[in-house]
This record gives structure tokens, sequence and C-alpha cells, in this order.
């Protein structure tokens, strides 16, 4: 018995019973859908953070201070001691040891009301060196950014993201202006262009100004904190070398000789991306799995079904034994039935689950919000479609196999 | 063709032993056509389950077509009754909501031939159901049903056909119909028929009429067609 002939008569079977099996398709179609659209869903929030974590920059470190072990024996959270200082930016920048580093900035952070005439906006405000820019991989739309002189000399100025620029000028052109942080005046000599990037961490909403001024007018009592150094490497493939060599120069700096006692942190935009594609792997395995449940749920369906048909069959099977089908020309019938309904079931399901995450991102309400846009990825599709199938196999070999050793004579006498 | 020899078939049912067949002696030739009679619980239909070969006996010897069936397995058994067996059942046994046309090639697709649909045209016009060839087995009668039944068990050119109560479904009209039909088969090609019937009239239509009571052969004698 050829293939075609089995699929001939199972497409037979499955037609005399329409709802019946239509029905039991539809579980199926329901699991596949649920499938391919919830992994759509993780995969799409996996690009949306890679998207976001990218457009940070590739190549850049950073250097957290960590817990400062045996000082005192009190260990503080993470990123809150202050061990960094401004003689390991200027270790990290002196060059001898690290040739993949192609600069280091000191960051120091500050929140505060920020105001300018009658408006009012908050942003944090970074204090840092003149190589920001070059680091962060900022530029410029207007004016200009700050120098060595503003920052040896203190000066109150200030360059601002086009968050700020929107919400305290509007159209109004800030460069020039004088705005005020936590009621200090500062004039600003710059403005950023956007960089984009919406959701957590907005680079746009952001205000930079010298480390020394920050330091002298803004953060008050907390004296020279440098809560993160910011360094970049020289190209993204050499992010590794680099952070190697910047965690030998700060252990020399600091003293220690034990990489694991270490009073530092390093993290890469790499290392970010890598966490982040894990916890979107995991959500997506996640929902693939509590998708799949209901796919198991069909597979017993069909398998209750085949169950019925295989009985109401029965003098079927006995004729098809007596005129001279073999027991594995049965089989073959019934699990080609299981996997055409399982098989179709999946087919449509997964044309069914593609539509969705097609049309998602135009529903309104899924529009407005930050929902990832659904991403259907091929391998999701062949995926969905191998399982459905062998779904139809494996819950159709048990009704296959009673139909293929039924006893032709007994199977010729039921009624 | 068929030569039976000492066969036996006992049921067991439980710790019961139930003898169906006590050893019976039987030979059909080329182109006869027999009528095996006797009444219910006679054994007739143990004997038509094992020379259809869809059971085997507890002992003795089955040959047909020169081959001993006795000793073959499941599937050696299932191409022995394609090849070899055409079956004509009472209730016709036609696959449901399937046409006659695809019922006749079943045979064939599992004897894994080809030329099917001709040949099963051909079977069906053999019948004289050359125009009903598309009708499903409820569209048609039932004596047109046990002609496309008949047709089936030609397709393949069995050595025999073996028809268990071919009538037994039937009003008196279609009953003579289909007996003339297998009369006609038997003398103007030739085949070997083996009828299993309790009714006198039926079985006047064979050449041969053996007898069984309590699993025995009891008659055996050759009748004026």
């Amino acid at each position: 018995m050829n293939l075609f002939e089995a699929l001939r008569m199972a497409a037979n079977g499955l037609l005399s019973n329409r709802l019946r099996s239509a029905l039991t398709m539809l579980g199926i179609l329901i699991g596949v859908t649920a499938v391919i659209l919830l992994v759509a869903v993780g995969n799409g929030a996996s690009v949306q953070i890679n998207n976001q974590i990218q457009s940070l920059g590739a190549n850049v470190i950073y250097v957290y201070p960590s817990n400062a072990k045996g000082t005192g024996g009190v260990s503080q959270g993470f990123g809150t001691g202050q061990t960094l200082t401004q003689s390991d930016v200027d270790a990290i920048n002196a060059g001898r040891q690290d040739p993949d580093v192609v600069a280091a900035i000191p960051i120091t952070q500050t929140g505060g009301q920020i105001t300018y005439a009658s408006q009012n906006f908050f942003a944090p405000t970074i204090g840092t060196t003149t190589q920001f820019p070059q680091v962060r991989d900022y530029q410029l739309a207007e004016g200009s950014f700050f120098t060595e002189d503003d920052l040896n000399a203190r000066h109150r100025v200030v360059v601002l993201g086009q968050t700020v620029v929107d919400n305290l000028f509007g159209s109004a052109d800030p460069v020039g202006q004088t705005i005020k942080i936590s009621r200090q005046s500062f004039r600003v000599i710059g403005v950023f262009a956007a960089k984009g990037g919406t959701g957590f961490g907005s680079q746009d909403n952001v205000i930079v100004a010298p480390i020394t001024t920050v330091w002298a007018y803004l953060t008050g009592a907390r004296g020279k904190v440098i809560s993160q150094i910011v360094a970049s490497a020289s190209s993204a493939g050499t992010v590794t070398q680099a952070e190697t060599e910047i965690t030998t120069i700060l252990l020399q700096q600091h003293g220690i000789s034990d990489v694991s006692q270490a009073d530092f942190q390093l993290q890469s935009q790499q290392d970010i991306l890598n966490q982040a594609t894990s916890i979107a792997t995991a959500l997506t395995l996640v929902l693939g799995a509590i998708a799949g449940i209901s796919l198991v749920v069909g597979g017993i369906g069909i398998m209750n079904i085949m169950l019925v048909t295989v009985t109401e069959r029965t003098r079927e099977i006995g004729i098809r034994k007596a005129i001279g089908a073999r027991r594995r020309d049965i089989l073959v019938q019934f699990l080609i039935e299981a996997m055409v309904l399982s098989g179709l079931g999946g087919a449509l399901g997964i044309a069914v689950g593609a539509l969705l995450a097609r049309e998602a991102p135009s529903i309104p309400a899924i529009a407005s919000s930050s929902f990832p846009t659904p991403v259907v990825s091929p391998s999701s599709v062949v995926l969905a479609f191998c399982v459905s199938v062998a779904i139809g196999l494996f819950f159709g070999i048990y009704p296959a196999n009673r139909a293929a050793r039924l006893h032709p004579i007994e199977a010729l006498r039921y009624e | 063709m068929i030569t039976l020899e000492r066969v036996t078939k006992v049921y067991r049912m439980g710790k019961l032993e139930v003898p169906a067949l006590q050893g019976i002696d039987l030979h059909v030739g080329h182109g006869e056509f027999v009528a095996i009679m006797g009444a219910s619980g006679s054994g007739k239909s143990t004997l038509m389950n094992i020379v259809g070969c869809l059971d085997v006996p507890t002992s003795g010897r089955y040959l047909l077509d020169g081959t001993d069936v006795a000793n073959l397995n499941d599937d050696q058994l299932a191409r022995i009754r394609n090849r070899k067996i055409g079956f004509v059942f009472q209730s016709f046994n036609l696959i449901p909501r399937t046409s006659a046309l695809h019922n006749v090639e079943m045979p064939l697709i599992y004897a894994g031939e080809g030329g099917r649909a001709e040949r099963a045209r051909e079977a069906l016009g053999a019948v004289g159901l050359a125009d009903r060839v598309h009708h499903q087995p409820t569209e048609l009668s039932g004596g047109q049903q046990q002609r496309a039944a008949i047709a089936r068990a030609l397709v393949t050119n069995p050595a025999i056909l073996l028809a268990d109560e071919p009538t037994g479904n039937l009003d008196s009209a279609s009953s003579v119909e289909i007996m003339r039909l297998l009369s006609t088969l038997n003398v103007e090609q030739g085949r070997t028929i083996v009828l299993i019937t309790h009714e006198q009239d039926i079985a006047r239509f064979a050449r041969r009429v053996v007898e069984l009571r309590d699993g025995r052969v009891v008659r055996d004698e050759q009748t004026a067609a």
C-alpha cells in the first residue's frame, strides 16, 4: 500500500465524520496557535531588549564599586561602595597596560529638580569629563561640549539631552540660557542629538556637567564620589581583553591580589545583553511550555477520538483484513489518520497564530502600550508543525495498534 | 485445489473445551461448485473460517492450491486471503461511504498491484454493475451490493470463491439472481466455488453437496445441477 492510497483512505475516514474531525483538529489548532503566539511575544520582547541595549553601544564597559569586603566586615549593596577614585580613572587612561582601552571617564550621578522660567522637570545630572561624548557615543546637535578649562575651573555649564530640552524649552533655543538644578544656576552650552531608545533608561533624559562642578555645587556633603567608571574598548571584539586589562589595573590600584576579593565589578554591554537575552529566552521557554500543555491536551483529544473511531469501525477493519490487509496496513491507515488530524490542525494553528501575531500591533490597546511586537520565527513554525505531527504519531500509535491487532473473525462479527 | 486432512478445531471457553470440527476430510477440485450444508452448530462456520484462512486448524493439514496453510502467521494468512480467496459474505460487507469502484479496488491496493481502476471496472462490468461504479453502498439495492461484493471477490482472480450464506439477507428474486450469477461464473469461467448455506433451495444451484453434523461430514454427494 503506497502513501497516496493511505492518505486517500485517511481523508475518506476523516471526511465521513466531519464535525468530529473538525472539533478534534480544533484542539490541536488552539494549542499550536498558543505556542506560535506566545513564542512570538517572547521573541518580540527579546528583539526589543536587544535593540535597546545595542543602542547603548556594544563596546562600552562599566565599572561599579562593589561590596568592600574586609573593611570592617560590613557588606554593602551592589554599587553603593565608594571604592572608585579619580586615580583609578587616570591609571586606566594612562594606557600603558591596556592597549585595548580607548578611554575611561568617571561618572557621578545626582538627581534634582530642574527649572527654567516657569517650567520644571526632573532628570538625572551626570558629572563627568570631556571624553564623555566619545565614550558614550553622544553627538552634539547644537552648541559645544564643555572643555578641560571648564573642568579645571568648575564652570557651571551643562549640556542637555533632547528630552530635557523638549520639556523645559519646547521649541525655544536653549543654548545660552540659564537653568536651575537644585536652585543652583547653570548655563546651557550645548544640546545632544536624540539617541532614541524608549522604555527603561532613556538615553535622552540626561543633563551632563563637568564632574568638578557637580562635586562642588550638587553632591554636597557626599563629597567627591565616583559612582561608576565608563570605559570604551577599541571595538566590540576587544571588549573581553579590555575587561581583563581594566581588572588587572584596578586590582593593582586597590592593592588586592585575589580577584574574588575585588571591591569593584565590571559589566560590559555584552554582559547586559547576555543577561537580558537569557532572561528573554527563559521567558520564551516558559510561555512556550505553558502553551505546550494545551498541545498535549489536544493530543489526548486525538487519542480519545481515534479510540472511538477504531471501535466504531471494527467491522470495517474486519472486512479489510478478510480481503488481505496486513497488520501493518491497518496500523498505517489509522496512524496516518491521526497524523493528518494533528498535522492539519497544526498547519491551521500556525496560520491563525501568525495572523494574530501580525495583527496584534494594530490593536489599539497593544499599540499604545510598550507591549513588544510579536516576532514569529521560522524555526518556531517548523518546530510547531513537526511537534503537532509528532503528537498525532504519539497519541495515534495506541489506537492504531489496537486496530491492527483485532482478530478478523471477531471484527467481522462485531455489530 | 482444497485438501483438508483430519482437520479438527477446538475452541477453549475458560476451562471448557468445545470441539467444533472433529476430523474433517474433504477434497475440492478445480472448477467444482460445492455447497456445504448443516444446521447451526454443525461446524460449517468454523469450516468456512478455516477454508477462508481467517483461522487455523487445531490439528490436521490444510492444503490450499498446493500450499500448507496450517502453520502460517497472521501476515502470511492475510497474503493468502488476498491472493487466493475471494469472500462473499451474508451481509455484503462493503466498506461504507466508499464507492463501489473503490471497494472493488481495495484487494488490489493491499496486493500492491497496478492498473487497479481498469481491473475494478472490468470486474464490476462482469457482474452487471458497469453503470453503478461511483455509487456508494447505501445507494445500491441488496442484490446490487452483493454483486459489487462478488466483483470485489473476483478482482484478484483468486483460486476459490468462498460464499458464506450469500443470499441470507436477500429477497427471493435477488437470491435467484445472485445464485444464477455464481452458477454462470462456475460454468462459464470455471471458478471454484464453495458455498455455505442452510437452505436446500440455494444448495440446489451447486453440483455437489457436503453436509456437516456435529463437526463431522455426514453426507457428500454429487447432485444434478
